[in-house]
C-alpha cells in the first residue's frame, strides 16, 4: 500500500515534469524553428518571458522524480541508471546545455552570442526529451534488466519503441508548448502571434495524434506485453486520452485558447497514465515487481510525510509564481524588447 | 583512544567488474563535477544573503550606490542559480549512472535528506523567480520578504546534501542482515554523528566563498583606480561579513577535526601523516609520505597531540592500525588539509586588517579606502586574493573529506570498487563531461564579465538611472 502510494505520487511527479518542464523544453524546439534573427525575434521574446520564471521550478519536478524512485525503489533505479548509462548521460549533458544557455541569452546582447546561445538551447531542448523518451520506452518495453548494467548498453535505446518514445516525448513537448505559448500570447494581446502558435499547435497535434496510433503497430512488434497492458486494462485511459486529443483539435480550431490548455495538458497526461496503468505492478517488466524493489515501510512512509509537509509550503508558494506572471508587462512596457 | 563505533561486517562486493581505467575516470568525472558544483552552490548560499543585505540597506538609506550594486549582484545570482541548477541535477544522475553499486543498496537510506533538499530546492527556486522577475512588480518590503525563503532553502539544502555526505563518513540507521540493508532509520541516518560538525563547517564555508569572491571582484576594480563609493561598497560589506564568518569557522574547524580523531581515526592520520600510533605525536607542517613517514615537513614537538587531547600525552592513532589496503593516500590527503589551514589563517589574517582600518576610520572621518599609500593597495591586492584563497580552501577541505574516506564510499562498509558502474566505457563519458563543463565554465565567465560591463556605472548615480537597471 506504501509502495504503491510512493509510486503514485512519484508518477504525478513525471507528469507534472511531462507538463510543465516538457512544455519549456517544447517552447526551445519552436525557438529552433522561429527562423533568422529578424523574423523570430517575436516569438522568441515571447518564449522568453513565458518559460523565463518557472522553468528552474519546473525543472525540479526531475529532481523530484530521481530522488523518489532511489529512495523508494533503490535497485530499480540502480538497474535503470546503470544499464541506460548512455542515454541518460546524453540527458544530463542536454539539461545542462538548456539551463546554461537559456540563462545566457537572456544576459547577452550582441546578436552572435544570443544566436550561439540561443542555438544551444534550441537545440538541447530537442535532444534531451528524446533521451528521456527513450529511456521511457527501454523501461517499458522490458529491455532493463534487474541487476548493474546487466541489459545491452546499446539496444537498450536504440530499438523501436525506444524511437517512439523519443519522438513521441519531442511532439507532445512540442504540442503542449505550442497551446501555451499562444494562450500567453492571446492574454497579453498579441493577436498574430497567438494564431502563430495555435497553427503550430494544431499541426503537432495532428501529427502526434498519427504517430501515436502508429506506435500502436510498433508496441504490437515489439512490445508485446506493453501492447496487451494498453489494449486491456488500460484501454479505458487511451480512450480518455484520444478523445480529449479530438476534443483539444476542435478547441484549437475554434480558437478556444482557455480551455485547451486543460484538455490538452490532460490529454498528455493520459498518455503517460496509461503507461503506468498497462505495465502495473510491475516496475521492470516482466520480472521485477513494486512488492520485489520497494524500500522499507519506514522510508516509504518518511518521505511520504516529509513530501506532505513540503507540499503545504510548495503548492501556494508555487501558485504565487505562476499567478504572478500570468499577465506580463505588454510590448510597449517590455524595456528589452529590442 | 579506542574506536568509537563497532561496524558491521562489509556487504559482499555488489559489482567489482570494471576496469581500473573507468573506476578512476568515473572517479574522476565524480571528483571533477562536484569540485565544480560545490563553487556555484556555495555562491547559491552566500549571494542571496548579501543581496537582500544591500537591497535592505538601499531601501533603507536611499542610497543609489547600495541599490545598483543589488540590482547587479542579483542578475549575477540569476545566471549563477541557473548554472548551479544544473550542474546539481547531474550530480544526481551520476549517483546512479556510476555509483548503482551505491545507489542500489544504499539509496533508500540516504533519501530521505535528498527528499528534504528536493524540497528546500523547488522553494529556492520560485522564490528567485518570483524574488528577480518581480523586483519592479512588488512593494520594496514585500521584495524584500521574497528574498527570505531563498536564503533559508539554501542553507537548509547545504545542511541536507551535507548530512548525506556526512552518513557517507559516519553510516548509522539500519542493519545489514545477509547482505541487505534492513530495520533502516532514515532520520537516525540523516542525523548521524558527523552531521553537526561537518553540516556547520560547510554552511559557514559556503558564506566565506561567496563573500571573499564578491569582494575579491571590487577589490581588483578599485586597484584599478575605480575608488567611488560603488565600488567600495562592493567591496567592504562582503569582507566584512566573511571577516565575522572566519573567526567562527576556525573554531567549528578545530571541532571538525577534533570529531575526525575521535570518529574516524584513519583520516585524522591520513591528515597530519600520522604512521605509528603513539603519545607525544608532533604536528607536521607540509611534507610528502616517505616510508616510515612524512618528510621534507616542519615539525613542531608535540604538537598534534595537545592540538587533540591538549596534553603531550594524549594518543594518536597511526594508519598502521589498519591494513595497507584501507589506507586513504597520505601526500594528498595531508597537503590538501595543511593548505585548506594555510588559507584560512590568511583569510583571518586579512579580516584582522579591515577591522584595524574599520577601527581607525573611526576616528579620522571621511570616505574610506582613499589615497594611494602603498599599505592600502597592498590590503586591496590581498582582498583581491581573498576570493581564490577561500575556493582553494573550500577545495582542498573537501579533498581532504573525500579522499581520507578511501577506499570506502561508506567507511567501513562499500568500498568504492565495489560501487562503481560496470558498463564498459566510463572513460569517454568523462571526456564529454569534461568538455561540456569546460564550454559552461568559459560561457559562465565570459556572462559574468559581461554583466559588469554592461553599463557603465554613472559618476553619479542618479535614482532613475538605478530604477532603469533591469534585473533580468
Amino acid at each position: 500500500m506504501l509502495a504503491d502510494t510512493t509510486l503514485a505520487v512519484m508518477w504525478i511527479g513525471v507528469t507534472c515534469y511531462a507538463l510543465f518542464g516538457g512544455a519549456d523544453f517544447g517552447a526551445g524546439l519552436w525557438d529552433l524553428l522561429a527562423g533568422g534573427s529578424e523574423r523570430g525575434r517575436a516569438p522568441r521574446r515571447l518564449i522568453e518571458h513565458s518559460i523565463g520564471p518557472v522553468w528552474e521550478a519546473n525543472h525540479v519536478w526531475l529532481i523530484f522524480v530521481v530522488v523518489l524512485l532511489w529512495t523508494g525503489f533503490s535497485p530499480v533505479f540502480a538497474a535503470v541508471m546503470s544499464t541506460l548509462y548512455i542515454p541518460l548521460t546524453l540527458t544530463a549533458l542536454g539539461i545542462i546545455a538548456r539551463g546554461a544557455a537559456f540563462a545566457f541569452r537572456k544576459v547577452s546582447t550582441e546578436v552572435w552570442q544570443q544566436r550561439l546561445f540561443g542555438g544551444c538551447f534550441a537545440l538541447s531542448s530537442v535532444v534531451t526529451p528524446y533521451f528521456l523518451g527513450s529511456v521511457a520506452g527501454a523501461v517499458a518495453s522490458g529491455r532493463v534488466p534487474p541487476g548493474l548494467a546487466k541489459g545491452n548498453l546499446i539496444t537498450g535505446w536504440l530499438n523501436p519503441t525506444s524511437a517512439l518514445g523519443g519522438v513521441l516525448a519531442v511532439l507532445t513537448c512540442a504540442y503542449l508548448a505550442a497551446v501555451y505559448l499562444s494562450g500567453d500570447a492571446a492574454r497579453s494581446g498579441e493577436a498574430h502571434l497567438a494564431a502563430y502558435f495555435r497553427h503550430r499547435a494544431l499541426a503537432t497535434g495532428v501529427v502526434t495524434g498519427v504517430v501515436a496510433l502508429a506506435g500502436i503497430a510498433i508496441l504490437h512488434a515489439d512490445a508485446p506485453q506493453l501492447f496487451h497492458g494498453l489494449t486491456h486494462r488500460a484501454l479505458p485511459v487511451v480512450l480518455v486520452s484520444a478523445v480529449l486529443g479530438a476534443v483539444s483539435l476542435v478547441l484549437l480550431l475554434r480558437a478556444e485558447m482557455t480551455f485547451v490548455r486543460v484538455t490538452a495538458a490532460a490529454a498528455v497526461a493520459a498518455i503517460l497514465w496509461s503507461w503506468g496503468v498497462a505495465q502495473y505492478p510491475a516496475m521492470l517488466p516482466p520480472s521485477v515487481t513494486i512488492g520485489a524493489s520497494a524500500s522499507e515501510p519506514s522510508v516509504l512512509g518518511t518521505s511520504l510525510g516529509v513530501l506532505a509537509v513540503g507540499a503545504v509550503l510548495l503548492v501556494p508558494s508555487l501558485l504565487w509564481l505562476y499567478s504572478l506572471f500570468q499577465r506580463r508587462p505588454a510590448p510597449e512596457e517590455d524595456r528589452r524588447g529590442s | 583512544m579506542e574506536p568509537v563505533t563497532v561496524l558491521p561486517r562489509a556487504l559482499t562486493a555488489t559489482a567489482g567488474g570494471a576496469s581500473p581505467g573507468d573506476l578512476d575516470a568515473a572517479r574522476a568525472q565524480m571528483g571533477f563535477s562536484l569540485a565544480w558544483h560545490i563553487v556555484l552552490a556555495c555562491l547559491g548560499v552566500g549571494l542571496p544573503l548579501l543581496t537582500l543585505i544591500m537591497e535592505w540597506w538601499g531601501g533603507h538609506t536611499q542610497d543609489p550606490s547600495c541599490r545598483l550594486l543589488a540590482r547587479r549582484w542579483a542578475r549575477a545570482m540569476g545566471v549563477l542559480f541557473a548554472v548551479g541548477a544544473v550542474s546539481g541535477t547531474i550530480l544526481s544522475f551520476e549517483l546512479g549512472l556510476l555509483w548503482p553499486g551505491l545507489m542500489g543498496i544504499y539509496g533508500q537510506v540516504i533519501g530521505l535528506p535528498f527528499a528534504l533538499e528536493g524540497i528546500a530546492f523547488f522553494i529556492e527556486a520560485i522564490f528567485l523567480g518570483i524574488y528577480l522577475y518581480a523586483w519592479d512588480r512588488l512593494p520594496h518590503r514585500l521584495h524584500l520578504l521574497t528574498g527570505v525563503p531563498i536564503v533559508v532553502a539554501g542553507v537548509a539544502s547545504a545542511f541536507f546534501v551535507v548530512s548525506a555526505n556526512a552518513w557517507m563518513n559516519q553510516p548509522r540507521g539500519f542493519t545489514v542482515r545477509g547482505g541487505r540493508v534492513v530495520h533502516v532509520d532514515p532520520w537516525a541516518a540523516m542525523f548521524n554523528p558527523a552531521t553537526p560538525p561537518q553540516t556547520t563547517h560547510m554552511i559557514l564555508a559556503a558564506l566565506m566563498v561567496a563573500c571573499f569572491l564578491t569582494c575579491s571582484v571590487y577589490a581588483v576594480a578599485l586597484l584599478r583606480g575605480r575608488r567611488d563609493r560603488y565600488h567600495r561598497l562592493g567591496f567592504t560589506v562582503p569582507l566584512a561579513l566573511g571577516a565575522i564568518v572566519t573567526p567562527a569557522q576556525l573554531v567549528v574547524g578545530d571541532w571538525a577535526a577534533r570529531f575526525v580523531a575521535h570518529y574516524q581515526p584513519v583520516k585524522l592520520a591520513a591528515m597530519e601523516g600520522v604512521y605509528r600510533t603513539g603519545s607525544h605525536v608532533p604536528l607536521t607542517l607540509g611534507g610528502i609520505a616517505g616510508k616510515n613517514g612524512l618528510r621534507y615537513g616542519l615539525e613542531i614537538p608535540n604538537g598534534l597531540s595537545l592540538l587533540v587531547g591538549f596534553s603531550p600525552d594524549t594518543v594518536i592513532q597511526g594508519l598502521e592500525r589498519v591494513p595497507p589496503g584501507d589506507r586513504p593516500p597520505v601526500t594528498g590527503v595531508h597537503l590538501a588539509f595543511d593548505l585548506m589551514v594555510g588559507c584560512g589563517m590568511f583569510l583571518l589574517t586579512v579580516g584582522v586588517w579591515l577591522l584595524v582600518l574599520a577601527l581607525r576610520h573611526r576616528r579620522r572621518p571621511g570616505p574610506w579606502l582613499e589615497g594611494t599609500g602603498r599599505p592600502l593597495r597592498v590590503f586591496l591586492a590581498l582582498g583581491a586574493l581573498t576570493g581564490p584563497a577561500a575556493v582553494v580552501a573550500l577545495e582542498c577541505g573537501w579533498t581532504v573529506t573525500e579522499e581520507g574516506r578511501q577506499p570506502w564510499v561508506v567507511w567501513g562498509l562499500l568500498r568504492v570498487r565495489d560501487a562503481v558502474n560496470v558498463a564498459p566505457g566510463l572513460a569517454t563519458g568523462l571526456w564529454l563531461v569534461v568538455a561540456v563543463y569546460a564550454l559552461m565554465t568559459v560561457g559562465t565567465v565570459y556572462v559574468l564579465r559581461r554583466l559588469t560591463r554592461d553599463r557603465p556605472v554613472p559618476v553619479a548615480p542618479q535614482e532613475s538611472d538605478v530604477e532603469e537597471y533591469p534585473v533580468v
